[in-house]
């Protein structure tokens, strides 16, 4: 058995008077899985990823991510582990819309310290990587659905991160391009990446994760390992 | 409650950044408007409504006791409509420590200026010079004191005299239990008019007919008193010219402040309120997406303005009120005005003007929202215009500095007029402090220049010549011999430099009254003479004079002017225009040589520069010591008093700054919160790629770098301006030339502070959204629509 990369223990999280959003959650990622978190509006899919991510932290229990206590992270650290540890894909893209697609793609490395030189490489390799190399002087705005989230990908990629999240990374894009971003997961896993991917969409889960989280009112109410559907 | 006051009252509630910014600024606001227009209203008048409240004297005339009766004082006057006295006069002496330097003329012997001292069984009521008590009660008693708020007797060490006991040279005592305020300055002091049991003198006061007509008036009494009885006279023209040029000092100062303080007004007010209507652009879009008509929006928009600015107004015109409190009554003592209130059209004026600007700025604003498409409105959101400022993000990202300091500088060009209004902010921020910065340099080096005290050490004898607001009838004392005095001084060790001055009386061909002559004996220009213009006077027969004079005699330096010394004419030769402020600028200084002997014998005052490393008070000591048997006294010099009207100004400009840069800082800070609140999804992004709470607040800090930068840099050169234009225009209006040192006040490290001083007027602004943005939830951040 590979390395945990992602560790809940008794993890529970509430807002407000409502109902917790998660509950006594408790499981453990290794390096290279791609795992599916599925489950419906409310379900506390997003909270998860936002413990998994620093964004958030528990009432109660543990979040180990790498290696690294996340819940008792303050903001900085949390800062800092998210950019060198953690890659992050938003439904909605979230491209800096005033900065060029290479700026965008830098941007990390940039924030983290590394030099210019090399961040510029680095960004130059994963804009080839995926495809939209020509796009690199382009703003996001110019840019499809399918190429804009392909863009975050490279973004998120930027650090090498030992985990990569996907919030709904297909949930803005039309068929074709959902299947695309979904390949390009897919490969992603292939080479080793670790990925956590939350969506409500079976078909993505199906296509690019070996493991489903199935999560209803806050609780794990499965966690079943498959082979990918391809 | 209807649909609408809901959305208002929710929009205010929800917008709690923006409601508190537009009532702070309307604060600020009506707080120096109310303060500054109050000024400018109480300034306009002061010594005419004072005059008149007080039924002042036309003519205040002093008669020889010996030559003239009170009833033979009472008679009848050709064109007088009113009289008061004969009151009983006396001169006092203090004999214990005083307050030491009494104007330009030096000290008194003994430490205690003479008094002159009227004796007057009520403070007023009657038909002339209704004197106002100011503090304590009037001096009922014999042995009780009233003396005058304006003269040097009015304070004790511990800050009132009232209480004093004043210990007089006969050895009797006063105790001073009141303090009063005469316009027409008929007195130093009051007392019972039995306590003058041997009057040297009797006061009478007139008003005449004709006000202007003093001199006539004069002869009419002259002509109807026995002969030779006038020793003396005071026209209330003479203090009216010198109310009138205090007072106009203040007009362009206050014209200089009023406007930038309106004009930041208008733009940061303007600025608030557009820029909630235009962060709630969106939120316009879905309520008309509802069913609001453009009316209900834009009576909405306006609503959530008017309320903040509203509350602010009446906090602004309470605080105004409150502060115009002090202020206009260290007006009062300055220009000897009785009581000075804040004019009520004032008030109304402000709060009107106030609520009227809000409200046409807040209805254009809310306008153009009101008549934007719904669906544009929703679409639009509070997202900038794609594309604006791309060219700056490109530069920045190549500039070689950290990525979110980068970030930030990027920043100001993506909202291109929220970023002017902010530099506008700031530039005025920056142009009122260097101008007050300037002002008060001036002011101080004005102070040095007046009190030209740069000696050590001085002995003050008496006769120092009649100063504004003295009154006839006082009495020389015995003066020890200057010449002798001089030479103890020059053979006392430590001496580095000295020279002494004596003054008298001289008349000026073509000039009406008399002008004080100061005859120097030793080189004097170490001692802070400055010069407006020419030079000082080298030989016997040059002087120098103030611009008043000269504008009095309507010379020129190089002209020559007749002094008539007691019949005995010198004429000499202006060389300098000296920046003199005593006796009204009616002053000539030259070498003691230049008129002829005798003026010694009146007195002098002594001024001596020690060597460095000499003991001031050791040097005293020993000097008092050698001085015993000649009766002079010396005491340390450098009064370091500045003058009322310069601590009344610089406080007030230190006041008028402060609320300057608060608003310029509030207005940073309101359009900093705005653009943080524009790009909060952004900055979840930004954290969640990594971004720390340090790199967030260096980003936001950023963003104003540039803004303060260029607000700095056109601000400081605009504040220069301002002072190059308003100095002259307060010296113009005072009617005195000042001198170069009071122009050129600013170095250049001192204007590059200031210039930074602009860059921190922005920082300053921008550090609590700043906080606010590292502190923000990235989750948050990112589900914000």
């Amino acid at each position: 058995m590979t390395t945990p990369v992602i560790e809940l223990r008794d993890v529970s999280r509430g807002y407000d008077d409502g109902p917790p959003a998660l509950s006594d959650v408790t499981l453990t990622v290794h390096a290279g899985e791609a795992v599916a978190v599925l489950g419906p509006s409310g379900s506390g899919k997003s909270t998860l990823l936002n413990l998994i991510a620093g964004l958030d932290r528990p009432d109660t229990g543990t979040v180990t991510v790498a290696g690294v206590r996340v819940d008792e992270l303050g903001e900085a650290a949390s800062a800092r582990h998210r950019r060198a540890r953690v890659g992050m894909v938003f439904q909605f893209f979230n491209l800096l819309d005033d900065l060029t697609v290479a700026d965008n793609v830098v941007l990390p490395a940039q924030l983290a310290g590394m030099a210019r030189g090399e961040a510029a490489r680095r960004a130059a390799d994963l804009l080839d990587q995926l495809g939209v190399a020509r796009h690199a002087r382009a703003y996001p705005g110019r840019l499809s659905g399918g190429e804009r989230q392909r863009v975050a990908v490279a973004r998120a990629l930027m650090n090498r991160p030992a985990l990569l999240l996907a919030d709904e990374p297909t949930g803005a894009l039309d068929t074709a391009s959902g299947e695309d971003v979904s390949t390009l997961l897919t490969e992603l896993n292939a080479e080793g990446q670790t990925l956590v991917v939350v969506t409500h969409d079976l078909a993505l889960a199906r296509s690019c994760t070996r493991r489903t989280i199935q999560l209803v009112d806050g609780r794990v109410a499965g966690d079943v390992s498959v082979e990918p559907t391809r | 409650m209807s649909a609408l006051s809901r959305v208002v009252r929710s929009g205010v509630a929800r917008r709690r950044v923006q409601t508190v910014v537009i009532g702070l600024a309307t604060t600020m606001a009506v707080t120096s408007s109310v303060l500054g227009g109050s000024l400018l209203v109480a300034s306009t008048a002061p010594f005419d409504d004072a005059f008149a409240e007080q039924r002042g004297a036309h003519l205040s005339a002093v008669f020889d006791a010996g030559k003239a009766t009170p009833e033979q004082l009472s008679v009848p006057v050709d064109g007088v409509t009113a009289s008061a006295g004969p009151f009983p006069v006396t001169t006092i002496t203090p004999s214990d420590n005083g307050p030491g330097r009494n104007g330009a003329g030096g000290q008194a012997p003994g430490g205690q200026a003479p008094l002159t001292v009227a004796g007057r069984t009520d403070p007023g009521g009657g038909p002339v010079d209704a004197v106002t008590l100011t503090e304590g009660e009037w001096a009922d008693e014999p042995g009780e004191l009233v003396v005058s708020a304006d003269g040097p007797h009015a304070h004790s060490p511990t800050g009132s005299a009232v209480g004093r006991r004043i210990t007089l040279t006969d050895g009797s005592t006063l105790t001073v239990v009141g303090l009063a305020r005469s316009v027409s300055r008929t007195a130093d002091g009051w007392v019972p008019p039995s306590w003058v049991t041997a009057p040297e003198s009797y006061q009478v006061l007139y008003r005449f007919t004709a006000a202007e007509s003093v001199d006539a008036g004069r002869e009419a009494v002259v002509a109807a008193v026995p002969a030779d009885a006038m020793t003396g006279s005071q026209s209330w023209l003479v203090l009216k010219k010198a109310a009138d040029r205090s007072v106009a000092v203040f007009v362009p100062f206050l014209v200089a402040f009023g406007v930038l303080g309106l004009v930041m007004s208008l733009l940061v007010v303007g600025n608030v309120v557009a820029g909630a209507v235009g962060a709630g652009t969106r939120r316009i879009g879905i309520l008309k997406a509802l069913g609001s008509t453009p009316a209900q929006v834009v009576r909405a928009y306006m609503a959530q303005a008017l309320i903040p600015a509203a509350v602010g107004t009446a906090i602004g015109a309470v605080a105004g009120n409150l502060l115009a409190i002090p202020v206009l009554a260290e007006t009062e003592d300055v220009y000897g005005a009785v009581k000075l209130t804040v004019a009520p059209w004032v008030n109304v004026v402000v709060v009107v003007g106030a609520l009227a600007l809000v409200s046409v700025t807040a209805w254009v604003s809310a306008l153009r929202a009101g008549r934007l498409r719904t669906v544009d409105a929703i679409a639009v959101g509070r997202t900038p215009r794609p594309g604006r400022g791309r060219w700056a993000a490109r530069l920045t990202a190549r500039l070689p500095v950290p990525r979110p300091v980068g970030l930030g500088l990027a920043r100001p060009f993506a909202r291109p007029a929220r970023a002017a209004a902010m530099t506008a902010a700031v530039l005025f921020g920056a142009t009122a402090v260097t101008f007050a910065v300037g002002l008060a340099s001036s002011l101080n080096q004005i102070q040095i220049a007046r009190d030209h005290d740069a000696a050590d050490v001085t002995i003050g004898v008496s006769d120092p010549g009649p100063q504004p607001g003295s009154r006839p009838g006082g009495r020389p004392a015995a003066a020890p011999d200057p010449a002798a005095v001089s030479d103890v001084i020059a053979a006392q060790a430590g001496t580095r430099a000295h020279y002494r001055t004596s003054r008298t009386q001289v008349t000026v061909t073509g000039v009406a009254g008399t002008t004080a002559v100061v005859s120097f004996t030793g080189d004097a220009t170490w001692d802070g003479y400055q010069l407006v213009s020419g030079r000082w006077f080298t030989q016997p027969g040059e002087a120098v004079a103030p611009t008043p004079f000269l504008a009095a005699t309507g010379t020129e330096v190089g002209d020559t002017v007749t002094l008539d010394d007691g019949g005995k004419t010198v004429t000499v030769r202006i060389v300098g225009d000296v920046f003199e402020m005593s006796n009204d600028g009616m002053v000539v200084l030259t070498d003691a040589a230049t008129l002829t002997a005798g003026n010694d014998a009146k007195g002098a005052t002594h001024h001596i520069a020690v060597q460095p490393g000499t003991d001031v008070n050791t040097y005293i000591d020993s000097l008092n010591a050698a001085l015993a048997p000649l009766g002079a006294t010396a005491r340390p010099g450098r009064s370091g008093q500045a003058s009322d009207t310069i601590i009344l100004i610089n406080s007030l400009t230190a006041t008028l700054t402060l609320m300057l840069v608060a608003v310029a800082a509030m207005g940073v800070l309101n359009a900093v919160v705005l653009d943080t609140r524009d790009r909060i999804r952004d900055l979840g992004v930004h954290k969640a790629l990594g971004m720390t709470p340090r790199q967030t607040i260096a980003m936001v800090i950023a963003s104003v770098v540039v803004i303060g930068v260029v607000g700095g840099a056109v601000g400081v050169p605009a504040g220069v301006a301002l002072h190059g234009a308003v100095l002259p225009a307060m010296g113009e209006s005072a009617g005195i030339g000042l001198p170069a040192s009071a122009h050129a006040v600013h170095s250049l490290p001192e204007l590059v502070l200031l210039g930074i001083g602009g860059l921190l007027i922005a920082i300053v602004g921008a550090s609590l959204p700043a906080t606010w943005a590292a502190r923000t939830s990235t989750a948050t951040a990112l589900r914000t629509e």
